[in-house]
């Protein structure tokens, strides 16, 4: 049975949905547009509603009434609308009453966390690797039950709105820890992390002239590594990375994962 | 009576001529935007004395922070030898502290001339870095003549003046030793004892090297003192209020700009009345008057160590961009506006501007804003911010972004996505 099986058997809640049955989801699930349209990603979307079933969490997704929170646009100077998207999305937000949300996006994260609040939006916002961090901490998620990762050689690829931006770090390695696994560093980890090369709106414009790709650049610390898994934990550092793995040509040794998947597969949901 | 006079008049000349350059600075600096930094003073005091007085950010590169951490201790403690110094240059007398300090004196002396060693040595092997090994931080578009020349004055300037403190020391003990003049026995020589056998025995000799020495050295260092507003070299000032003012948020939260809160609520609530921020109306930064004193503040701070740069995934993959040119372009034109304004006066504007004359597009458009470079940064510098305000001008007064990123806005302003898809079908991957 494949993964993707297993969803239908999940049916994901809404909050107009849950709001017209007169409840209130625990914590909101901000999927983000990658999240939503990214075929990869829809895919980490998918199992981190099965961690979240699988745990009990009363949770609910936006759906529809989900829009980009204006990271994009504000990294490349267009305010306007970022903030016109950020004011939009606090309403709806506010009209849910919603506290407490989970995003399956640093990038999200990072803007919902430390940007509305100015523009009047305030929630308490974790990553989905703090969620799953907590769940192990809480003896929640375990990783029993599932595909066993003993001897392989995971890394971690840590997001910059994730680490440098938001301080963390940990984790995610949490995550990892709980495997059965050997964890390497990339020679340039945590604070010294590289990017892949995505950010800043660069995911969607052409790098500028320069002598090489910026996942290029990491995949020589992955190569170095000797990783058979890359952990990531952000869609577009997906991207970036399966890009870089697939243009080295490694797409049958190296495997790039999101947190998620890798709890998802560990536990066998 | 001669020699106290010159000195007073070169000291006096020394401190006004410094005071008039910062001065200049202090002014260039409040040219920028306001920003509000008191907040949090607890945890301000707590940044500049780990990030600054520590030098906690430096030890991610250890052999330059052992070596820096000699400079700076040995620039610090020696100052307690100038207090001497100048007191006697005022008063006309000879090492004024040994009495009052007694057998403590000797010790001092002692520890000033090891930290003298470790200075002289640190700022040897800092040159061969930059001239022999030639490290590739040290190299870029922006290290041209006059950065390389100023590194090379500093560190010359300062093997020059710890050469003489210890063939001052050195001439001193000897004459000690001849038990000639004024020259009473104190302070310990432990390493200026070792160039003794290269000077003279005569005493008149020694008193002539002792005497230039000690003027040299004096005069070198108010002498240095006014080199520095003119030179990378003023961040040993600047980096204590620099980290002080530090950006305390998350570094990947960026400033909300109250002008288009206005806006964007006035065209969400016709009703809503903005207050009157009485700002001037353009969005971001052209040049560098548009970014605000902290901006300005860094550009001044800035000590070109490259640390930033080398850490930049966009430079590392032969991109035009560097964060130290930024910050070097910033300090570079803020001069030129200063300049200007001596000059012209004050409403005076030149045609140029940070944007274009200094800091290409394509510089900043190559950035990811991953915050590398303000990571890096030993003293807090943020270029990142300074890009992010330039690209605001460019995006929200020119309309000038890279057409992809229009095709982007576009998609996020009709489809709630950066993409080209429907927003009805958001919610499509969970029947998958």
């Amino acid at each position: 049975m494949t993964n993707d099986q297993m969803t239908t058997e999940i049916k994901v809640p809404t909050m107009a949905a849950m709001a017209a049955e007169g409840k209130q989801p625990e914590i909101l699930f901000w999927v983000g547009c990658a999240g939503s349209f990214d075929e990869r990603a829809q895919k980490i979307t998918r199992d981190i509603c099965k961690i979240l079933h699988h745990v009990g969490i009363s949770y609910a997704v936006l759906g529809t009434e989900e829009s980009c929170t204006g990271d994009p646009a504000k990294r490349a100077g267009n305010e306007f609308l970022f903030q016109m998207q950020a004011m939009a999305n606090i309403q709806v937000l506010d009209a849910y009453e919603v506290k407490k949300i989970v995003t399956g996006c640093p990038h999200c994260f990072n803007t919902i966390k430390n940007e509305y609040p100015g523009l009047g939006g305030n929630y308490e916002v974790i990553h989905h690797s703090q969620l799953i961090q907590q769940l192990i901490d809480e003896g929640k998620l375990k990783a029993e039950g599932g595909e066993s990762f003993k001897g392989k050689k995971i890394t971690y690829h840590d997001p910059c709105y994730l680490g440098r931006g938001n301080n963390v770090y940990e984790a995610p390695r949490a995550a990892l820890e709980i495997l059965d696994a050997e964890l390497v560093e990339l020679k340039r980890c945590k604070s010294n992390g590289l990017c892949c090369g995505a950010g800043g709106a660069q995911m969607f414009k052409e790098p500028e002239k320069g002598t090489k790709e910026i996942n290029a650049e990491r995949m020589a610390d992955i190569l170095e590594a000797k990783a058979t898994i890359v952990a990531a934990a952000c869609p577009f550092c997906m991207t970036m990375l399966r890009d870089g793995v697939k243009h080295e040509d490694k797409e049958q040794e190296i495997q790039v994962l999101d947190i998620a998947e890798i709890t998802v597969r560990a536990n066998g949901l | 009576m001669i020699a106290q006079s010159l000195f007073i008049i070169i000291l006096i000349g020394a401190i006004y001529l410094f005071s008039k350059n910062v001065g200049k600075i202090r002014r260039n600096i409040l040219l920028g935007k306001p920003a509000d930094r008191s907040d949090n003073p607890a945890q301000r005091w707590k940044t500049m004395a780990l990030v600054a007085l520590g030098q906690t950010k430096m030890v991610k590169r250890p052999l330059a922070a052992v070596m820096h951490f000699f400079i700076y201790v040995g620039f610090i403690i020696i100052n307690l030898e100038v207090l001497e110094i100048m007191l006697d240059g005022i008063f006309g007398s000879h090492r004024i502290f040994s009495k009052p300090l007694g057998g403590l004196y000797d010790l001092l002396i002692g520890g000033f001339e090891i930290l003298a060693l470790l200075v002289f040595t640190a700022c040897v092997v800092f040159l061969c870095r930059r001239n022999i090994a030639h490290l590739k931080r040290f190299s870029g578009v922006e290290m041209t003549a006059w950065p390389k020349s100023d590194a090379n004055y500093i560190l010359t300037i300062e093997i020059l003046l710890m050469t003489a403190f210890l063939t001052m020391n050195a001439a001193d003990h000897k004459l000690q030793l001849l038990n000639f003049g004024h020259y009473i026995k104190a302070g310990s020589f432990p390493v200026s004892s070792f160039i003794g056998p290269l000077l003279p025995n005569n005493a008149h000799a020694l008193e002539i090297i002792e005497r230039s020495c000690w003027w040299f050295h004096i005069v070198g260092i108010l002498a240095f003192l006014n080199y520095l507003p003119y030179s990378k070299h003023f961040h040993i000032l600047l980096a204590f209020p620099n980290t002080y003012y530090s950006n305390l948020h998350p570094k990947g939260q960026f400033t909300n700009m109250a002008s288009v809160t206005n806006e964007v609520k006035a065209m969400l609530d016709p009703s809503f009345v903005p207050e009157t921020t009485g700002e001037p109306g353009r969005f971001g930064a052209k040049d560098v008057t548009d970014l605000t004193w902290k901006n300005l503040m860094e550009a001044y701070t800035c000590t070109e160590c490259g640390r930033c740069t080398s850490v930049c995934p966009a430079n590392q993959t032969g991109k035009l961009l560097s964060p130290r040119k930024i910050m070097m372009d910033t300090r570079d034109r803020i001069t030129e506006v200063g300049k200007n304004i001596d000059q012209h006066g004050k409403d005076y504007k030149d045609d140029k501007s940070l944007l274009d004359n200094y800091i290409s597009r394509e510089e900043l458009w190559a950035c990811t804003t991953c915050n590398a470079c303000t990571d890096a940064c030993p003293v807090n510098i943020n270029p990142l911010e300074i890009i992010t305000e330039m690209r605001r001008y460019v995006v929200m007064e020119e309309s000038q972004a890279p057409a992809s990123l229009n095709t982007m806005f576009g998609n996020v302003e009709n489809n709630g996505a950066p993409w080209k898809y429907s927003n009805a079908d958001r919610f499509n991957w969970a029947d998958e």
